[in-house]
């Protein structure tokens, strides 16, 4: 049996970070980073890896029995600091026999070892309950429409490439068509090349998830910098009269209504005979394509600038302090407008989070991503399917399976991984 | 006292691998049947084996059956299927000479002692306090036993059809089980009612042979039994022909007369084996089907065309069968008909094909909705190995999908039950590259070896190849290659794979034994059926590997057993529709558990959860 380890508490920035380790080997592996308190004493340690202090952490064991798992386990109380965690994480993956814990893995391993009992796996139950009541809301929707829609052709034509190929196999003997091999070719390429689009866009969906990039663009001293700081409540950019301050594209990471949001200021657009400030005129055309939202501050109505519009940019005029108070405007000098524009972006990141890509949990990508390699091999297979239906045959009922994954229509030991994935990894 | 530990009901395919394995067991075994000299016929085709029935035979025969044995006395024509594609598919199949198999089946028997035959019309099972507990004949006498497996194949309210003629019978000249099929009605488990067809038996003398196309067997022939080195029997060709729009017409002209379109049967019959009238119906755009000629034997001179079955009268088969090129002037000898039978539900039956409602009591056959001698047999197996076992107070043997063809069919028959006649196809096995008809000794006979099952010479000759294989991988994988050193004996390999061991080379399909004992001398040694056979199992290791993962879930949702009368009613938190589903189709393990419609994740965890708190429960007791 392996030992496993995973962070019990959220990923990222945090006052602590819980790691746990459970298995034969949790004492010995913890035991290397500090001196081990008794069984169920919170004591204070430094961990140490090679001589290197890493951090100060609360360390708890629990023995075997006595512990969520039933199994050792060692929690490591950390500093909630991404470098900490990654670097115990590192130490902890390099000790022989240990692997960090795939997900729900601690949940299952409580309930094999019989540490959760029915009135535990009952609530447990009900919780899962109550979560797919609203998930069962979304796949009824989801499952009448977008993934059904998607995947149905996708799984008639695997099932016809498997028959076509099964019935070479299974019926050598009898009258059925010889050379399958040109329209195996056809639907296999096709609904490859239909996963390949699907993969591509799920995952730019998915990345979308981790973080907003919004860009503040516009004609040079239109007030884009002074903005950034007034947003920032800090001064990040140099700010002032001379057109064409901001050269580089400057980045402040900040929190917009709980979006976790990186803030582009960019230089202003214009024609110029400047070598460098061209350079950040192109680099600003460049962010502002990739950049997942748009401001735009403008001098006038109707405006035109060198990037393709998108429907959901903000369009403002700048400087608004300048102007009538009757024109929807912003200012980072007075602040006037600055709330409206902070609700805007808010309000532009939350349409894009409430119509994600059909495929958005993590389970479809990973079903999409091992379909998507199961009909690499069987395509690459295909010259030799007179010889080898039967490897062609594999790797089709390969695909086959994980498109059924994601329709729900799976084995026991999926449903049960599924259940335990669905909490998060570490609990 | 009981007289005997195991009764085995009927002499056909199920019930005399029934009652080999229950006397290999160890069990004194009673076969009754109603004719001893009708112990081993072969009702149907003159042919055993085939795609996934021959990986059958091969299982049997790892377990010391009989059948593989039988079949290699009998054949007159071998040829393994499928042989230009991967081990994985092939499958051995051979023409039976119908008196020799019979007379090997009777012999094979003869040679338990723990066997004893009886004739006799078995009238009910005996009864006694809920379990089955012997036979009672139609003479009045009884005979009893601990166990009791039931072979009754079509003889359950057989109804035989030619055109609209109907008779009561099994096979062509058999009395039907009527008693037997009124005490079983009672017993609580779905019924249904199938159907099968059997062609016109043609006289071979007056067939034109010199304008037909013949097919002979394989040069090298295959046979069935890991024990056996040749055929016996002399060998021969079946003879080809096809049907034509003449056929075609007289068929299409005569529907409404053939018993099957007439109306006049309720059962269903198998799609994979359609008969002549739904040929021409379901394939209206096709102008020929094809029929093999098979010889029924060496000295027998009837011949099976294999592909034109039929319910039509006899004046219309007499018609389309002189239509048919060769066979111009062709006299049958017994008309084509169609059978009705009645079968249980095999949902009503364990994984040791143990009745649920009534212990002690197993059922193997047709009469659990399977066609097919190998796969009747398979299940006789099944069902006398378990017999001879519960008499014997030891727990029952556990086939798994992951395992062998016969845990898949035992499996899918307890699970789904039969919606038409089951017949075993490879791709019903989802661990096809593992579960192999060559590798078959190597799955199971480990394990019969283990349960005493197995004759000593087997054990010996088993345990001998095994070394031999062994060692044959063991020098492969001793030394590794270059892709030069490769390339130099003509194996063409991308060179980023670094240096591999001679056994990963086998593992690509386009490597020849040849390149391999060019690289290792020491291999060039050992015997070619130790070389052929290292190299498929080296073939498909990679696959294998990856299906592992798959197969430990597997097994360990097939261990987690759920006890019959497991009180559903105590899981709290269950809701009361799946609590009806569970108690209605009785699930033998998790496994099954999951695959009942409306089975949700939660409801699983709340059964596993209280299966443990039982057991353990059970523990403290």
């Amino acid at each position: 049996m392996d030992t496993i380890f995973a962070l019990a508490t959220a990923r990222g920035r945090g006052g602590v970070a819980v790691m746990r380790i459970s298995g034969p080997k949790a004492l010995l592996a913890a035991g290397q980073l500090c001196q081990l308190p008794p069984p169920r004493m919170a004591q204070l340690r430094s961990l140490y890896h090679g001589g290197d202090l890493i951090d100060q952490a609360l360390v708890i064991v629990f023995e075997a029995g006595r512990s969520f798992t039933g199994e050792p386990v060692v929690e490591l109380h950390l500093h909630g600091s991404v470098a900490v965690v990654a670097k115990i994480s590192r130490i902890l993956a390099d000790i022989d026999g240990l692997r960090m814990a795939g997900p729900g893995e601690f949940t299952r391993r409580a309930m094999e070892n019989g540490h959760l009992d029915l009135t535990q796996v009952e609530a447990l139950a009900d919780l899962i309950d109550a979560e797919s009541e609203a998930q069962r809301k979304q796949a009824v929707k989801i499952l009448s429409g977008a993934i059904a829609q998607k995947i149905d052709p996708w799984r008639s034509a695997l099932i016809r490439a498997a028959a076509l190929i099964e019935a070479t196999i299974d019926f050598a003997d009898e009258d059925v068509p010889v050379d399958v091999v040109p329209e195996v070719h056809d639907l296999l390429s096709n609904v490859l090349q239909s996963i390949q689009n699907e993969s591509t866009r799920a995952a730019a969906a998915e990345q979308i998830r981790d973080g907003f990039e919004v860009a503040i663009l516009g004609a040079p001293n239109i007030g884009k910098s002074t903005l950034l700081n007034a947003l920032a409540q800090r001064e990040a950019a140099i700010t002032s009269d001379i057109a064409g301050t901001t050269r580089d594209v400057i980045e402040v990471r900040l929190d917009i209504n709980g979006f976790a949001v990186t803030l582009l200021d960019t230089a202003g657009l214009r024609d110029s005979d400047d070598v460098v400030e061209n350079i950040g005129i192109s680099r600003a055309v460049q962010r502002a394509e990739q950049a997942d939202l748009r401001v735009f501050l403008c001098a006038h109505e109707g405006e035109a600038f060198p990037i393709s519009h998108r429907e959901d940019d903000i369009i403002l005029r700048g400087k608004a302090d300048l102007m009538d108070a009757a024109v929807a405007g912003v200012s980072g000098k007075t602040g006037q407008g600055v709330d409206v524009l902070i609700a805007q972006i808010a309000a532009r990141l939350e349409t894009r989070l409430a119509a994600p890509s059909v495929f958005s949990r993590q389970r479809h990508h990973s079903a999409l991503r091992t379909a998507e390699a199961a009909l690499q091999k069987a395509m690459s297979a295909l010259p030799r399917a007179m010889q080898h239906p039967e490897l062609v045959a594999a790797e089709v009922r390969v695909a086959l399976y994980a498109l059924e994954g994601i329709m729900g229509r799976v084995d026991v030991e999926d449903l049960l991984s599924e259940i335990f994935s669905s909490f998060c990894i570490g609990k | 006292m009981k007289q005997f530990d195991v009764i085995v009901i009927g002499g056909g395919h199920a019930g005399a691998e029934a009652a080999a394995a229950s006397a290999r067991a160890g069990a004194k075994t009673a076969l009754i049947t109603l004719r001893k000299d009708a112990i081993g016929v072969m009702s149907c085709n003159p042919a055993i084996g085939g795609l996934g029935k021959g990986h059958l035979v091969r299982e049997i025969d790892a377990f010391d059956g009989i059948m593989g044995r039988a079949a290699d006395r009998a054949g007159i024509q071998f040829r393994l299927l499928n042989r230009r594609k991967g081990p994985a598919v092939q499958g051995p199949r051979a023409q039976a000479d119908r008196k020799l198999y019979r007379a090997a089946i009777q012999d094979l028997l003869s040679q338990y002692s723990a066997l004893t035959i009886l004739e006799g019309e078995v009238a009910q099972i005996l009864i006694d306090n809920g379990r089955a507990s012997g036979v009672q004949l139609a003479d009045g006498s009884q005979i009893t036993s601990h166990s009791v497996v039931l072979t009754a194949g079509t003889f359950l309210n057989g109804v035989i059809h030619v055109g609209d003629q109907r008779r009561a019978g099994g096979r062509v000249g058999d009395a039907p089980s009527l008693l037997l099929a009124a005490q079983l009605a009672n017993l609580d488990l779905g019924k249904g009612r199938l159907k099968t067809g059997t062609p016109p038996r043609l006289d071979g003398r007056t067939i034109n042979w010199d304008i037909l196309d013949t097919q002979p067997g394989d040069d090298v022939p295959t046979l069935f039994s890991f024990l056996s080195t040749a055929p016996s029997a002399q060998q021969i060709s079946c003879g080809v022909t096809q049907t034509n729009s003449r056929t075609h017409e007289i068929v299409r002209n005569n529907l409404g007369l053939s018993a099957m379109y007439g109306g006049h049967i309720s059962g269903v019959g198998p799609r994979y084996c359609p008969s002549i009238e739904d040929k021409v119906v379901r394939f209206a755009d096709k102008d020929h089907h094809q029929i093999f000629l098979e010889p029924e034997g060496l000295d027998d001179h009837t011949v099976y065309p294999n592909g034109i079955s039929t319910s039509l009268p006899e004046t219309v088969q007499h018609d389309y069968v002189r239509s048919i090129l060769g066979l111009e002037n062709v006299v049958i000898t017994q008309p084509g008909y169609a059978i009705e039978y009645d079968f249980f539900d095999p949902r009503g039956l364990d994984m040791s094909l143990q009745v649920k409602s009534m212990s002690g009591l197993f059922f193997a056959g047709q009469i659990n909705g399977t066609t097919g001698y190998e796969e009747a047999a398979g299940q006789g197996l099944v069902a006398g190995l378990n017999a001879a076992r519960l008499s014997q107070d030891l727990p029952p043997i556990h086939f798994s999908r992951a395992d062998s063809y016969i845990g898949v069919m035992l499996d899918d028959l307890t699970t789904h039950g039969a919606s038409e006649p089951y017949r075993m196809f490879t791709s019903r096995a989802e661990y096809r590259l593992t579960l192999r008809a060559d590798n078959a000794d190597q799955r199971l006979t480990p394990l019969a070896i283990e349960l005493g099952c197995v004759s000593p010479q087997r054990e010996t000759a088993f345990l001998e190849k095994m070394q031999q294989l062994d060692q044959a991988k063991a020098c492969l994988s001793q030394t590794s290659f270059t892709p030069k050193q490769l390339l130099d004996v003509g194996i063409r390999l991308s060179a980023d794979g670094g240096r591999r061991s001679a056994f990963d080379v086998l593992a690509f399909a386009e490597t020849e034994i040849s390149h391999i004992t060019q690289l290792v001398s020491a291999f060039a040694e050992f015997a070619p059926a130790v070389q052929t056979q290292t190299a498929y199992d080296a073939l498909y290791v990679q696959y294998i590997q990856r299906q592992d993962r798959d197969v430990s879930r597997l097994k360990a949702d097939e261990m987690q057993v759920i006890p019959d009368g497991f009180d559903y009613d105590s899981v709290r938190g269950l809701s009361n529709e799946l609590k009806l589903k569970l108690k209605q189709k009785r699930p033998s393990n998790i496994y099954q558990a999951n695959k009942i419609e409306g089975m949700t994740p939660a409801a699983l965890l709340l059964i596993i959860s209280s299966l443990r708190r039982s057991d353990k429960g059970r523990l403290h007791a």
